[in-house]
């Protein structure tokens, strides 16, 4: 069991998301971060789609009631156990009676709290996300709170085995981690400029050739109307070349709107399931995690791709995921003996 | 069936079935959507119908070939959709909404039949009687947009927002009328209020509506709203 004992600023349960009901208007939600979501899982021998805690710029201080396995993964949030730091991306072991505390964001914007065995809340529609709008999934349908007592699931036996390696290792310490981490390709921690790769969008045409270029070319801001279901960005304003009315169709994550007053929009986590301004462009999957770390004031650029490109990175990594997944249980394997 | 398939990312396509809201092209839409509720490729995770488009989603990782993903894709969906006649109307199911009109609920109602000379029974009256169909569901969870009202009861959006609008709160905007599944700030002239839910969270279906759904709005007294309970008018 984890106790909370200051919730932070937007600290929520999320899986990789809920599908099957955008037709019914249910948003997909999960997690913003899918690649330290899935790391973070990985790293503490859970399935990819165990429910993680997704912590947001200001994280949360809790108490471990028991032992536990976990992993920080995604943004540096500084984490802190009884005054230690804590290292990210590699397991961590913690003795019940541990304090974690999360101080000033250092780089990114979201933190991913794993736990062997995952929070054990109940699925709704088949997933363990936080959709706060409708106040379903998740716990109790909303954002963590002080005195939330979570509750944590059986581990695996991966999760045992990397466990009981790292209990052997601190004896009397209150935690103990790993000396090694994953590959630093996986660390999508924000660059100085920020580039993500976009294809161009359904209805990219409908803009001015100046437009087209501008978007391609300059940096836009995001601006602190942004949240999980979208960043609003500030810079060039994008303009159609003739005002044309769009119906209403599916949008997925990273799909670049623009409305009327020119100023665009990237849909993300918590975007509606259909929407009807112009696309300008689709940041492509690879990328969607560089976007989950970005926080108000940071600037993007978008770099045009080609629709065959995106799907080579996407199984690119999709390839370096697997390859990781396998190379952290022979990991544990090797130590273990 | 005419279409065009277009990629929407690296994960989804987009299939267009006209350019126009109109009966034909959603008879397309339920049409190809009945089609992949019977074709369950593995490689599909979901398809969210639109006005005049459907959109799959899919794994790329659950599709073996040589190819990309899309081109494989594409190649399944197209000979899927070249066998496709739209001819047939299905019997489209018919939803009673029990409406609560005016007072408390429908705080805008007197202002609606203002902007349109008519008196607050002419648009109870108006409004209970249209025939109505739903597009698509979207916005919102359950959400209905909803073709088929009179012109004479349209009215523009209000100027000032309300920042709640509570869960069942049917309401005027344009020339549409919608129903507001959960609580929501918005625009819309709000002309009464439904006890019947429309998002059902833990139902075998999250909403009481589906595209493709007729919709009968059946005016009742707020006594009647009062000792409504679900399951009792279907």
């Amino acid at each position: 069991m984890i106790k909370i004992t200051k919730p932070g600023l937007l600290t929520s349960v999320q899986d990789l998301g809920r599908y099957g009901y955008q037709k019914f208007g249910v948003i997909a939600s999960g997690v913003m971060d899918q690649t330290a979501h899935r790391i973070a899982n990985l790293l503490v021998g859970n399935d990819e789609n165990a429910a993680t805690l997704e912590l947001t710029l200001l994280g949360p201080d809790m108490e471990f009631e028991k032992d536990a396995l976990i992993s920080i993964c995604g943004g540096d949030l500084s984490p802190k156990i009884d005054g230690n730091s804590v290292k990210l991306w590699r397991p961590v072991f913690v003795r019940a009676g541990s304090k974690l505390k999360f101080g000033g964001c250092k780089t990114g914007c979201r933190a991913y709290l794993a736990v062997a065995g995952g929070y054990t809340v109940n699925d709704v529609m088949e997933s363990k996300s936080t959709y706060v709008r409708a106040g379903i999934g998740g716990f109790n349908g909303r954002a963590l709170l002080a005195d939330d007592v979570l509750e944590i699931g059986k581990s695996s036996e991966l999760s045992q085995q990397i466990a009981s390696l790292l209990a052997d290792q601190s004896e009397e310490e209150k935690f103990a981690q790993v000396t090694w981490s994953i590959a630093s390709e996986f660390m999508t921690l924000s660059e100085s400029k920020p580039k993500a790769r976009v294809i161009k969008g359904r209805q990219y045409d409908w803009f001015t050739k100046e437009s087209q270029i501008k978007f391609f070319s300059e940096p836009f801001e995001i601006t602190s109307k942004s949240d999980r279901m979208g960043y609003r960005l500030k810079g060039s304003k994008l303009e159609l070349e003739n005002e044309q009315e769009m119906l209403s169709e599916a949008v997925t994550f990273g799909t670049v709107q623009v409305p009327s007053e020119g100023n665009p929009i990237i849909l993300l986590a918590d975007r509606q399931t259909t929407g009807g301004y112009p696309k300008i462009g689709q940041i492509a999957s690879v990328d969607h995690s560089l976007m989950a770390q970005l926080k108000p004031g940071d600037k993007v650029s978008f770099v045009e791709i080609t629709h065959e490109e995106a799907q080579k990175l996407y199984l690119h990594r999709e390839d370096q995921i697997q390859q990781l997944k396998q190379g952290i249980a022979l990991k544990i394997k090797q130590q273990s003996k | 069936m005419d279409f065009t398939l277009e990629p929407l990312g690296d994960t989804a396509v987009i299939i267009e079935l006209g350019t126009d809201i109109n009966l034909d092209t959603h008879q397309k839409v339920k049409t190809v959507s009945k089609a992949l509720d019977e074709n369950l490729y593995d490689w599909m995770i979901e398809y969210v119908p639109g006005f005049t488009t459907v959109s799959v989603f899919y794994d790329p990782m659950k599709i073996n070939s040589e190819k990309l993903p899309y081109e494989n894709v594409a190649k399944q969906l197209i000979s899927l959709l070249k066998n496709l006649n739209a001819g047939e109307d299905t019997e489209a199911r018919v939803v009673t909404i029990p409406v609560c009109y005016g007072g408390e609920f429908g705080p805008d109602l007197e202002e609606v039949a203002e902007h349109n000379g008519l008196t607050p029974e002419e648009v109870i009256e108006i409004h209970s009687n249209g025939d109505y169909l739903v597009y698509m569901i979207g916005f919102a969870p359950g959400f209905p947009y909803i073709g088929g009202m009179s012109e004479k009861i349209a009215a523009p959006r209000r100027k000032d927002p309300r920042l709640k609008i509570p869960a069942g709160s049917v309401g005027i905007a344009g020339k549409q009328t919608g129903v507001y599944p959960i609580e929501t700030p918005g625009g819309w002239q709000l002309i009464g209020k439904t006890p019947r839910a429309l998002f059902l969270p833990n139902g075998e279906s999250p909403s009481l509506l589906k595209a493709g759904d007729k919709i009968k709005f059946e005016p009742i007294t707020i006594e009647e709203f009062q000792n409504w309970e679900e399951n009792e008018n279907d």
